[in-house]
């Protein structure tokens, strides 16, 4: 990449939204899945009864229903993560590709 | 001897070697070698990474923690989980962007080549020997209790066959041996939850309350116990899960075998999916062999205790469901998952010396492809040998500490100074050194101060170090000197590679540049 380059592609207003919505879309997901991590961990650390405490008078606990809704939140995020990234951020890059790369 | 498992056994070993074949004519340069010609699918290569993850230890190891102490065994699989989505939004595509063969490529992008990259290839090294070490005396035992034969000709076994694989069929016949043996163990396990789940009219409700009923903790089983107690363990811990994996070589690695950041990004999907399906099921197979398992008395020995030990009750279980040929298909995949995983650990050894140390340091980019590529298989064979050597040296040592913190040193010396690289653009070379060395010191230090080792190895009255695992503290040293001797360089060479980070994440953003597929 010459400097030229560098500065057409800093400049494109497509390359600019991407970096924008990448930040965007990469912080909101890093963050919601911190906080249901460590926020679980953090409840297993200080209130462990809490997760102990039957879900509907069965034995089944609250504890158990949290930890298959945190295997299946994981894996809805990375789905949102892939359907934003295949449909909104891939074709601004292909776009600043195609123009700055001529 | 367990000829059932024995000849299931074979048959897989028979059908890895065809694909060690097919994959050796395949392999003709260091792309094909190392990265497999960057040619998988996202949905091969997340099959090939949720394998690396659903390793023997995981599946013996944690449904017989459930089978313990119930709640537990499940605190262990969400944190391997949760790491891979932040996997995904934080560097996978910027790793696939960036580099070509090894994650050296990506740290030492825009910084000095021979300081960056024995200090990576030296991290790389470490975590693979010790995780390597690990699994090869895991592999031992569990050999010689599943086909009972003797523990040196299990050690060898392995090695020999790992060594095979890699040398002749490079990174592709080490990612087909991981695809088939995660297809094989997302079968069987799936079949064995199927089993548990009929035997209890398909209520968890009736598996939980049969579970609570006949388990000695009684409930307790069905709430956290006393693994995270502590919120500075718990914390640390979660962090050395979760960021450990993002600092395994051989996982890393796997980021280059695809065409692009696209398929990047698909295969953590598609790994986190089959992740999390495996973990869902482990926790019916530990549940279920609470009940299954642990009140027939044909699985325990004179004095009560679980025949083969606690990590058998996987095994266990597969012969209550499924009989005699089941237990040898269960038994046959776990020694296919040791295999699968010790040659992915090798190749990528074998790449830190070939790639990094041989061909970037020692010949300063100038070597041919031919000429790396014999290094690369010369020092896989070394690695298999040192292997087997220190497999048979640890035989009788408590390893259990080794391989669950591997984990935490991957998370100390690889993990933040891959990250800075692609996220600040203040790192320097002697930023990311020092970042790398301050974490692998800090954490061997003080892993060797904590109750695991003080006390229960080296039997000191009172551990030095009062937590069970270093990640939190070793991490966030790596990342403060990694700061601390970043702003404090004020030479001529760290201003030019903070200049060149511009360029660098316009390749990481756009993947303009980015090192293609190989054309065949």
């Amino acid at each position: 990449m010459t400097p030229e380059h560098i500065e057409s592609i800093c400049k494109h207003p497509d390359f600019q939204q991407l970096v924008r919505r990448k930040r965007l879309l990469n912080g909101t997901l890093t963050l919601a899945m911190m906080i249901i991590y460590y926020g679980f961990v953090l409840l297993v650390a200080f209130s462990p009864s809490t997760l102990g405490r039957s879900l509907s008078g069965g034995v089944t606990s609250v504890g158990m229903l949290v930890g298959v809704a945190i295997v299946l939140v994981s894996f809805a995020l990375t789905g949102i993560y892939v359907y934003r990234a295949n449909n909104v951020l891939d074709p601004l890059s292909d776009r600043v590709k195609q123009e700055c790369m001529q | 001897m367990n000829w059932t498992a024995i000849g299931m056994f074979l048959l897989f070993v028979l059908f890895t070697l065809g694909v060690t074949r097919w994959a050796a004519r395949r392999t003709r340069s260091a792309s094909d070698f190392y990265t497999a010609g960057g040619g998988l699918t996202g949905m091969q290569n997340g099959l090939a990474i949720a394998g690396d993850m659903i390793s023997a230890a995981s599946f013996l190891g944690i449904s017989a923690m459930m089978f313990l102490n119930g709640y537990d065994g499940l605190l262990y699989a969400l944190g391997v989980l949760a790491g891979w989505p932040i996997i995904l939004f934080l560097i996978a595509e910027r790793l696939r962007n960036l580099g070509k063969y090894t994650f050296a490529d990506v740290v030492s992008y825009r910084l000095a080549q021979t300081p960056v990259r024995l200090t990576s290839a030296f991290g790389t090294l470490t975590v693979a020997l010790m995780y390597l070490v690990a699994q090869m005396v895991g592999a031992g035992k569990l050999i010689e209790l599943l086909f009972g034969i003797s523990y040196l000709y299990a050690v060898m076994l392995v090695g020999v066959l790992m060594v095979f694989y890699v040398t002749y069929g490079g990174m592709l016949a080490t990612t087909w041996v991981q695809i088939i043996k995660a297809v094989m163990l997302l079968l069987g396990t799936t079949f064995m939850a199927f089993m548990v789940l009929k035997h209890f009219g398909f209520s968890t409700e009736a598996m939980f309350a049969s579970a609570t009923a006949v388990h000695a903790k009684g409930t307790a089983i069905m709430a956290p116990g006393g693994l995270l107690s502590n919120p500075v363990d718990a914390i640390s811990l979660g962090l050395g899960m979760m960021f450990g994996t993002a600092g395994l070589p051989h996982i890393l690695m796997r980021f280059f075998t695809v065409s692009d950041a696209k398929e990047a990004r698909k295969s953590v999907f598609y790994a986190t999916g089959f992740i999390g399906y495996f973990y869902l099921l482990l926790i019916i197979v530990g549940f279920g062999a609470i009940v299954m398992v642990g009140t027939e008395p044909a699985y325990r020995d004179a004095s009560g205790a679980i025949i083969g030990g606690g990590n058998m009750i996987a095994v266990h279980l597969a012969q209550a469901v499924g009989g005699n040929l089941f237990l040898g298909f269960i038994s046959a995949v776990a020694f296919a998952t040791i295999l699968a995983v010790v040659a992915g650990l090798a190749l990528s050894g074998a790449s830190a010396v070939s790639h990094d140390l041989y061909a970037c340091v020692i010949r300063k980019g100038q070597a041919t492809e031919q000429e790396e590529m014999r290094v690369s298989r010369l020092a896989t064979l070394g690695i298999g040998v040192l292997a087997i050597i220190l497999g048979l040296m640890f035989e009788s040592q408590n390893i259990a500490f080794l391989s669950g913190l591997v984990l935490a040193i991957a998370a100390s010396v690889n993990f933040p100074v891959l990250f800075l690289s692609m996220f600040w653009k203040g790192l320097t070379t002697r930023g990311a050194v020092m970042g790398s060395m301050s974490g692998l010191v800090s954490a061997i230090v003080l892993l060797v101060l904590s109750p695991a080792v003080w006390v229960n190895v080296m039997h000191h009255e009172q551990a030095l170090f009062p937590y069970s695992n270093p990640a939190l503290f070793s991490m966030s040293l790596a990342f403060f000197s990694a700061w601390l001797f970043s702003v404090t360089d004020a030479t001529e060479r760290a201003k030019q590679e903070r200049g060149r980070y511009l360029a660098q994440f316009i390749r990481s953003m756009t993947g303009i540049g980015a090192a293609g597929a190989a054309k065949h």
